[in-house]
């Protein structure tokens, strides 16, 4: 799709973003190519990276975000940290040194205390990012963070914070220009989260104050300059729901996903701002020019099943239509129906971005055209939010971080399956064998025989049909609740694989993703439970065990292969 | 020029008007708050609710029991079988429903112990044979024997693959004097099969349970079968006939189950893990046999309803054979758009002759409007020859008390003429299709395409009458022969003589002129709903274009 909509595209290799998307010399060759003079690098890996951002600016290219010090200064958590304290920007407790053996980071968790959070240095988006309740914890989760990090960011170095209970993820979106200038755009609060991701933003921050809100900016302000910031940026809060203190969490030296909340409520263009600022203009606006208006909220429609613990999906989108955009309603989104959720990106299928005159206004309408968004094919979040957005704590302002855990109960009521619902399932089902067997029927001498059109005739009596569904998952919203009904696979269709997943001596792949670590190798011997490989799909990975004690006997897969679901990827055999 | 045409057409469609069309628009629209209207409406309507009550507890099959037990071994019931065999909203024209009813005393046997019938596979029209495990374990009855050659006979002549979902205990020892050896005993089965297969018409069956003694025949007379695993058996002597025979001791999965005839016999060709899986591959078959019907008439894609209500029949015609009506009233409710091009229509007005379509497929009708004349009789014989010519299906109507009687018409030469008619009838190749929409007494019954005419389809009205002749007209026969008898011997007869004699007559007639008795032991393919007439016409006509028709040669007209 968005090859469609620019002027001119070039392929830079195939989906995986190793190979394409973080090859920084072939974006580069494709820049020089097309004779471009910036590159914008969005808001993935390459927006943050240091090193790009000095290529380009090796190769004459302008590149659209803040200069690669700054970016190397933010990305480094324990240098902003210590940036920020010196700055008089209020920092939360923790661990920021080099050191980074085990027993150090030990004493250092002991002092700070628990629960307490692991982060990578170089990370952000919740990657490399591990909770540790208590201290027996805090090793095994250590090594998962410094392995996620390793992975993502090449860099295995870890920071200990002290782990605030129930807070708000509040951020600032900041702007400065190469002549000294910084204005703060207000803030957006992003606390709700799951699994360490936003799942809605808004803007303002519900419950600030003006005098807060000045304060938050500020602050902001104050953290850009000390790094010598020049364009978009965003400076993250840790803000305790109950007093408001607030602590400098990181800054994100890009453009941001949640941006057009931003926008809307300012009216502002922030891409354009940040050509303008690359191309070395002063800031369009100052800071008493910069007005807030109204309240805005983006809905992250993503690919995922949230009653799964929002285990990612991935496919084909059978049936997409998404609401009318106008002013008020914007519909971000690169799929169409028909196209592919990849697993090699993240599952977000668009982001729905909706401004009214003030909070409750704006909520009414997302959870409205939430009900218009129509997905089918694919496991979505859209019930999800738009129950999130009707939960009375939610619609009160009340969020934290933890809101999603803390109102489990309400946000996955039990289902019960209306008749109406499966009523109107089944006329679906004969409607559609209907189509089918007239357009089969259309090819024939004969088309409109009434064996294809006299559906389901029988003599004398009526004809009696059982329709079986599956109600495993609701997808999204018409009326009350809109569910997704799958005809059950006959058994016979199903008998082979499941015969194969009966069998304990085989390892399938549960999940389609990329082969990214194989544990073990012909001939070894493994006990049951033992971890065999790591499948990572989605951003996510799954750890595949054996099931049996037994000795490898094959193994049919090799690192970085990109495998289907129920692949064989082990044999074993009897010790 | 052509471009034009299409131009003028495109805007100038809805300005005209083809009148010549709507002139043959017929019947009229009755009078639904007349008393008669009523009456006949009521009357007619208590015989369907009676037809459809029965067939509703025939349908059940054997009893909640026996199906429970089917069910419990993990088997669909017969006619889900069916319905999963066949593309999911394809109709199924099924044959006798009533057949075998009442017929056994005590003994019920719904449906004959078999369901046979007509529906689409894949697109294709294949003729189903499905045995009913919860009627009496399967077994064949003389009526299932009976009913399952006539399935066949409609597959050979219609040219329609076969499927046979077998699930059947074999012959019914009881009964096996009725069964087995005559010519059209259960030996005829796979004599069919064996020609059919010789004809090019598929032969396809499913083993999902028994086939036992001959019943192992039918799976081995098919071209392809296909058995469900730990379900089917086929062998020709059961375990127990084994062990009495041989000593030999051994289970019945391995005697005759799918492992041993799919791996090592090579009885069967295909492995199904469950019913639903035997279907599904019969299926796949289907879609392999690469059959193309001829379709060898010329059909119109526009297919228009009748532009009356169809039920208005119940109201028009009534229960009351004695009360005439114009059955020009029941062909509006039947054709396409009521359109009726009528031939010869003042000549020989008792038979009503003339051509139509029926969902797009042209037949040509014959129809009864009273007692058959020699000009009738003329004209109906040159209708036929016409339709036969022009390779145009018939269809008869028949309410026919018989052909006329007396001096004037035995000197007019209505025998020769009736064997005209007779002739013409028996001789034509087009599909005929048959229905018996009142009565059917004596020659009307040959001269309008009766049972014997082989008419590839045949069915009657839950009104319908059917014997040599009415049961008064009997009785008064045997009255006058006996008390021809008597004058002769001198006696005196009496009064309730006359009536002791005459009474069991009109009963006996009255219950077997019955379309349950006709129709329970197969002198037609089944009852049916007047207001069905016209799919059920549809769906025949569809099945009976699947054979070429081939070119009529008559015998000698008597001139």
């Amino acid at each position: 799709m968005h090859i469609e909509q620019a002027d001119e595209a070039y392929c830079i290799g195939p989906a995986q973003s190793s190979q394409s998307y973080l090859r920084q010399d072939k974006i580069i060759s494709v820049a020089k190519q097309a004779k471009c003079q910036a590159v914008h690098p969005g808001y993935g890996f390459l927006s943050e990276n240091t090193e790009f951002a000095q290529l380009c600016q090796k190769e004459n290219i302008i590149f659209i975000g803040p200069p690669a010090s700054a970016i190397r200064d933010m990305g480094i958590k324990n240098t902003s940290k210590a940036i920020m304290t010196k700055a008089g920007v209020p920092i939360i407790e923790g661990y920021h040194g080099d050191d980074q053996t085990n027993e150090t980071l030990l004493i250092e968790a002991k002092k700070i205390g628990f629960p307490l959070m692991i982060k990578a240095v170089r990370g952000g988006g919740g990657k490399g990012m591990r909770i540790a309740q208590k201290e027996s914890d805090f090793i095994e989760a250590l090594e998962s963070a410094r392995t996620e990090s390793e992975k993502a960011f090449g860099d295995s170095a870890v920071l200990l914070e002290k782990y605030v209970a129930e807070p708000r993820h509040v951020e600032v979106q900041i702007f400065a220009d190469k002549h000294g200038n910084t204005v703060y755009l207000f803030e957006r609060d992003c606390s709700v989260q799951r699994r360490h991701q936003k799942v809605i933003e808004e803007a303002p921050a519900p419950g600030i104050s003006q005098q807060l809100r000045q304060k938050l900016g500020e602050a902001a302000i104050r953290a850009a300059k000390a790094v010598g910031y020049v364009g978009a940026g965003t400076v993250e809060f840790i803000m305790d729901r109950n007093n408001h203190s607030f602590h400098f969490m990181e800054m994100n030296t890009r453009l941001q996903v949640e941006h057009p909340i931003t926008e809307a409520i300012t009216g502002l263009d922030l891409v354009e701002w940040q050509f303008r600022v690359a191309s070395g203009e002063e800031l369009p606006l100052k800071q008493e020019q910069i007005t807030l208006n109204g309240h805005a909220f983006e809905a992250r429609i993503y690919a995922e099943n949230p009653r799964n613990g929002f285990l990612p999906g991935a496919g084909q989108l059978l049936y997409l239509k998404p609401p009318e955009a106008t002013n008020n309603i914007r519909v971000e989104t690169g799929v169409r129906q028909n196209d592919e959720v990849s697993v090699h990106y993240d599952p977000m299928i668009a982001k729905l971005v909706i401004w009214g005159k003030d909070r409750s206004e704006a909520l009414n309408v997302l959870i409205s055209k939430l009900s218009e968004y129509n997905i089918a094919g694919l496991d979505t979040n859209i019930q999800f939010i738009k129950d999130l957005c009707e939960h009375p704590k939610f619609q009160s302002g009340e969020v934290h971080t933890g809101f999603i855990e803390e109102n489990f109960e309400q946000l996955f009521p039990k289902l019960h399956i209306s008749n109406k619902i499966l009523i109107q399932g089944t006329l679906a089902s004969i409607l559609y064998e209907d189509i089918e067997s007239l357009s089969t029927s259309l090819e024939t001498k004969d088309p409109f025989t009434p064996f294809a059109v006299e559906t389901g005739l029988r003599l004398n009596h009526m004809l009696n049909r059982t329709f079986l569904f599956d109600v495993e998952k609701e997808s999204n919203i018409v009326e009350d609740r809109e569910w997704q009904l799958v005809i059950p696979t006959p058994k016979f269709v199903t008998a082979i694989t499941s015969q194969m997943e009966q069998n304990p001596y085989t390892a399938l792949s549960p999940i389609p993703g990329l082969v990214d670590k194989i544990f073990i190798n012909k001939g070894d011997i493994v006990k049951k439970g033992d971890s065999l490989l790591v499948i990572v799909a989605m951003k996510m990975e799954h750890i595949i065990k054996a099931s049996i004690d037994g000795t490898i006997e094959d193994v049919l897969c090799s690192i970085g292969d990109n495998i289907t679901k129920n692949k064989l990827l082990v044999k074993l055999a009897k010790c | 020029m052509l471009q034009r045409s299409r131009y003028l057409l495109r805007y100038f469609r809805p300005f005209v008007r083809f009148y010549h069309e709507e002139a043959s628009v017929i019947g009229t629209t009755p009078d639904t708050s007349s008393p008669v209207y009523q009456e006949n409406y009521m009357q007619m309507k208590n015989l369907i609710d009676q037809l459809k009550n029965i067939v509703e507890k025939i349908v059940e099959g054997g009893g909640q029991k026996a199906k429970d037990r089917h069910i419990s071994k993990g088997k669909l019931l017969p006619r889900e079988r069916i319905n999963t065999l066949l593309d999911k909203n394809s109709p199924f024209l099924e044959f006798s429903q009533l057949a075998g009813y009442e017929i056994y005393g005590e003994e019920k046997v719904p449906a004959g112990g078999i369901i046979t019938g007509i529906g689409r596979i894949e697109g294709t029209e294949c003729i189903i044979v499905a045995n009913d495990p919860t009627v009496k374990a399967g077994t064949y009855y003389p009526i299932t024997v009976k009913k399952q050659l006539r399935a066949q006979e409609i597959a050979e002549e219609n040219r329609l693959p076969c499927i046979y979902l077998v699930d059947s205990g074999g012959a019914n020892l009881p009964r096996q004097d009725d069964v087995f050896a005559d010519k059209m005993h259960f030996g005829r089965t796979f004599y069919n099969q064996a020609n059919m297969s010789a004809r090019g018409i598929a032969q396809i069956a499913v083993v999902m349970g028994s086939c036992t003694a001959g019943g192992a025949y039918v799976p081995a007379m098919a071209d392809e079968n296909i058995i469900v695993g730990n379900q089917g058996t086929i062998f020709l002597a059961g375990p127990p006939l084994v062990k009495a025979s041989t000593g030999e001791e051994v289970s019945a999965e391995d005697l005759g189950g799918a492992a041993l005839h799919c791996r090592q016999s090579g009885v069967t060709d295909h492995y199904a893990i469950d019913d639903t899986h035997a279907l599904y591959l019969a299926r796949r078959i289907v879609r392999d046999l690469n059959l193309q019907p001829p379709m060898d008439v010329k059909i119109n894609k526009n297919i228009e309803l009748p532009v009356h209500a169809i039920d208005d029949i119940y109201g028009i015609i009534g229960t009351n054979l004695k009360r005439p009506y114009d059955v020009k009233e029941v062909i509006a409710r039947i054709v396409d758009g009521s359109k009726f091009h009528e031939f010869k229509a003042q000549y020989g007005e008792t038979l009503v002759t003339g051509f139509a379509k029926i969902y797009g497929y042209p037949v040509g009708i014959v129809a009864n409007n009273g007692v058959l004349f020699s000009e009738s009789a003329l004209k109906g014989t040159h209708f036929v020859q016409l339709c036969a010519q022009r390779k145009i299906p018939l269809i008869f109507l028949q309410n026919i008390t018989g052909f006329m009687v007396g001096r004037d018409a035995e000197l007019g030469g209505i025998a020769k003429n009736g064997a005209k008619m007779v002739t013409a009838v028996a001789c034509a190749q087009v599909p005929k299709i048959t229905v018996i929409i009142g009565g059917s007494y004596g020659a009307g019954n040959y001269g309008m395409c009766g049972r014997s005419y082989s008419p590839r389809f045949l069915y009657c009205w839950p009104n319908a009458r059917i014997s040599v002749m009415g049961g008064e007209q009997a009785a008064s026969v045997l009255t006058q022969i006996t008390k021809d008898q008597y004058a002769r011997e001198g006696k005196q007869w009496t009064q309730e003589e006359e009536e002791n004699l005459k009474n069991p007559i009109i009963k006996r007639f009255e219950k077997e002129g019955s379309p349950y008795y006709s129709s329970a032991r197969l002198w037609d393919d089944g009852v049916i709903d007047p207001v069905d007439t016209r799919v059920v016409l549809g769906l025949s006509l569809s099945a009976s274009l699947n054979a070429p028709i081939p070119d009529t040669k008559f015998g000698i007209f008597r001139m």
